[in-house]
């Protein structure tokens, strides 16, 4: 059995997505997948998804339905329009939401764990994440990487 | 062609075929064969990988009005 590490690392709603899609393609494929969530990526974990969004100011190459000033994308609540026309667009798109795509990794037996050294640091509440999710570091996903075919960076 | 059960993709995108033939071949059993319809221009080179790495047999690959339709054998 082929087996694909994956280190998740941003919390972005468009970072979000290249895991999960990876991690659930590849599980259908038979393979086995886990996935090491550390820094924002721990937001992959999170029982609510729906705070995770997508900020214009910081994606200079988000199609924009009108051409939009860098200072025009910082006023307060862009962000939050920004997130609300992305997650409109990709329901129209036939695209499946982060919940989906991670409800199908969960399905097809893809292994999340969760970086403790990003928990301490941030002070999260470990009940906030989904259960079933190892609370690792770095020497523990590498008894993994170490036998996977693939190992990324996301 | 002849099929045992047919899936709807329409609509969806990439992952979602792959992940809705690979649940759906679940329920089936080994040499019957599965329908999937797509409107994912992307679907014809996935269905084909899909096929090569899993040990199904993608019988047919054809276009009819910009709709793909797949006939996957069942290992």
């Amino acid at each position: 059995m082929k087996k694909m590490g994956i280190i998740a690392t941003k919390g972005t709603l468009d970072m979000a997505y290249p895991p999960l899609i990876l991690a659930s393609t590849a599980a259908a494929l038979g393979w086995d997948v886990q996935v090491f969530c550390t820094f924002y990526g721990l937001e992959l974990l999170r029982k609510d998804m729906d705070g995770i969004r997508v900020s214009p100011l910081a994606n200079p190459a988000m199609p924009m339905p009108i051409p939009m000033p860098v200072f025009v994308q910082a006023l307060p609540g862009m962000e939050a329009m920004a997130s609300m026309m992305m997650k409109q667009k990709i329901k129209s798109k036939g695209v499946a939401s982060l919940q989906e795509l991670r409800d199908m990794c969960i399905e097809a037996d893809v292994k999340f764990v969760a970086c403790q050294m990003t928990v301490d640091l941030f002070e999260f509440d470990k009940t906030d994440f989904i259960g079933g999710v190892d609370y690792v570091g770095a020497a523990s996903f590498m008894e993994f990487a170490g036998e996977a075919d693939v190992c990324l960076f996301i | 062609m002849s099929f045992d059960k047919e899936l709807d993709t329409r609509g969806m995108n990439c992952p979602l075929p792959i992940l809705k033939t690979k649940k759906a071949l679940a329920d089936m059993t080994a040499g019957q064969v599965l329908k999937v319809v797509s409107t994912d221009a992307g679907s014809v080179k996935d269905m084909q990988a899909f096929a090569n790495q899993t040990g199904n047999t993608l019988v047919s690959s054809s276009e009819e009005k910009g709709e793909y339709i797949f006939m996957m054998k069942k290992k």
